[in-house]
């Protein structure tokens, strides 16, 4: 059971939602995926054991091999080579702009000459470890690199299929966050009571259906703002799974990074109701403990 | 001219409320919306949309189911896992590389341009806005992004205004380092929060990784003291200025349920402390700063 934790909107609570969660239940695994920046470590902290630095491969070409016929320049999607043909007193060159590189492999397999091979090159790091019982492991994408996606992708080799997973994804409604929540079984969407809340909230229900993942929402603040969310879930039959009040102990927990579980146990009912109403949805009653 | 960015690293921390109090306050410029994922200065700005581009970014593959004949070669070379069992494209994995397209031996693969979005000018109540909307599950938002600020930049030169300002994206990727690209300052609003500080310092390294001049807001400082300390403590170490101290401020959220800006909706403490803080900033701004 893979349940990724989504919002469209930064800053509703993913990280509160999914590290409660994941305190509250048995058998799990932990995945933070929003490698941009990742704050799940934050609040678990876990005990790292275990560091892989993570590589996209980039083109590094032969010039012994290479005739400068700039086939590889017109493959390339993406504008990530130059090729200046050489002229009779000086020869050629290649030039490779690494940050537009999207690793796809074009160049080096079409090349006649095949004088490309592709090196790697780092974007980032991967790291894990376990708190408890909790295997967690996290992403963190290098300063300056554009490319999310390939990091996220491999966070999720990590899976570990016979254990509950949770996916901290990132924000937004693009790339890194189809990467980090395809595959999932379930997604929650953790929103607020807001316009830009529902504003955001709409565009990831329709990425969610665009990938026919089954979701359900949290309202985060509930009691801050006004019932357009409600509305919008119950006009679209989405199901409301949670609502969390504001409240300042919880905005302070959060602010010192402690999970409101570990301060207050009595979260913890409400967490493992949540797990049950999504296996219920997913009809996995089988599979969940 | 200049460029202000708002950025945040985290979500959520308050951004996109600080910048339409900008172009509340602000008289002479340009606005810009560059989380093109998840745009909100809209709700706030109210624009009346006047020009209307489609953003064509990319091509995406698309196999013809008669000329396809089903030997394979295409599913390994794809190294992103966007050609499904059945031979069909799964649209929003593809990211337009070609690569199955030279390699189909049967010439059943082409590709086809994609919309992946579209952009706006627009005319508000404050003078001009860029904006845009990412097509859903669509990727290149930094290139969108490159796309409107490069479009409201001309705009700005050719009104003559005096400031573009900038609603920045979450995070330290693509469209975060797109809009990075020659702003004057970017401005970075967090919270006091450990993970507010956590984030605001990576977001800091990008930006610091471009060269670009750094100052910082600390948004509903009062939520906890002794984080906001931290973070003080933190710019002081690194010379980064803090401009501004923002209180936790219920009227926040009943300003943006009626979605107007804090400034527009009535004078309350956050209002006041914003209008303080952008008051300084163009103060700054007009006597020449990073000349």
């Amino acid at each position: 059971m893979i349940i990724s934790v989504a919002s469209g909107k930064g800053g509703t609570g993913k990280t509160t939602l999914a590290v409660n969660l994941a305190l509250s239940l048995n058998n799990l695994q932990f995945l933070d995926c929003d490698v941009e920046e990742p704050n799940a470590h934050i609040f678990l902290k876990p005990h790292i054991s275990y560091k892989e630095k993570v590589f996209i491969p980039v083109p590094n070409v032969d010039e012994t091999k290479c005739t400068y016929c700039g086939k590889c320049r017109e493959v390339c999607a993406y504008h990530a080579l130059a090729v200046l043909p050489g002229c009779a007193e000086k020869k050629g060159s290649f030039l490779v702009f690494a940050n537009l590189c999207h690793g796809c492999g074009a160049c080096s397999l079409l090349c006649p000459q095949m004088a490309i091979k592709e090196v790697n090159k780092e974007i980032g790091i991967i790291e894990a470890g376990n708190k408890a019982a909790i295997d967690f492991i996290h992403g963190f994408l290098n300063i300056g690199e554009a490319m999310s996606p390939p990091l996220i992708r491999q966070v999720k080799k990590h899976i570990n299929p016979g254990r509950i997973v949770i996916i901290d994804a990132p924000p937004g409604t693009s790339c890194p966050v189809i990467a980090a929540v395809k595959g999932s079984d379930f997604c929650l969407l953790v929103t607020e009571p807001t316009p830009f809340g529902l504003n955001d909230l709409i565009l990831a229900v329709e990425v969610l259906r665009k990938l026919k993942i089954p979701f359900g929402v949290v309202i985060n603040r509930s009691d801050i703002g006004d019932d357009k969310v409600n509305d919008y879930c119950r006009k679209e039959n989405i199901s409301i799974l949670m609502q969390i009040p504001f409240s300042r102990e919880i905005a302070v927990s959060y602010s010192e990074g402690v999970p409101i579980v570990v301060r207050n146990a009595s979260y913890k009912d409400k967490f493992i109701n949540l797990y049950a109403d999504i296996c219920r949805i997913t009809n996995e009653t089988n599979t969940c403990h | 001219m200049k460029q202000i960015l708002v950025i945040s690293g985290k979500g959520g921390t308050g951004k996109t409320v600080i910048t339409g109090s900008f172009a509340a306050l602000a008289k002479n410029k340009v606005m810009v919306d560059c989380d093109v994922d998840a745009a909100d200065l809209y709700l706030l700005l109210h624009p009346e949309v006047k020009e209307r581009h489609e953003f064509i970014s990319g091509q995406s593959a698309v196999i013809d189911k008669k000329l396809c004949k089903q030997c394979g070669k295409c599913i390994p070379v794809c190294r992103f896992e966007a050609i499904k069992s059945d031979f069909s494209i799964e649209s929003f994995s593809c990211e337009g590389c070609a690569l199955c397209s030279y390699i189909c031996p049967h010439g059943a693969i082409r590709m086809e341009e994609n919309v992946a979005g579209e952009w706006f000018i627009s005319d508000t109540k404050y003078g001009s806005f860029v904006h845009a909307k990412l097509g859903i599950a669509e990727e290149n938002s930094g290139k969108l992004v490159a796309k409107i600020k490069q479009v409201a930049k001309e705009l700005a030169e050719k009104q003559k205004s005096e400031f573009v300002i900038i609603d920045g994206p979450p995070g330290i990727g693509c469209p975060v380092i797109a809009s990075l690209s020659e702003v004057d300052c970017a401005l970075i609003v967090t919270e006091p929060t450990l993970s507010g500080l956590h984030d605001a310092k990576r977001v800091m390294e990008v930006a610091a990784h471009f060269n670009i001049p750094l100052k910082l807001i600390v948004n509903k400082y009062d939520l906890n003291l002794s984080m906001t300390k931290k973070i003080e403590e933190f710019c002081r170490e690194h010379n980064i200025p803090v401009i501004g101290k923002v209180t936790f401020d219920k009227t926040v959220v009943k300003a943006l349920i009626e979605e107007k800006t804090i400034i527009e909706y009535g004078q309350s403490m956050a209002g006041d402390e914003v209008r303080r803080i952008w008051e300084d900033l163009s103060d700054e701004f007009s006597l020449g700063f990073r000349s």
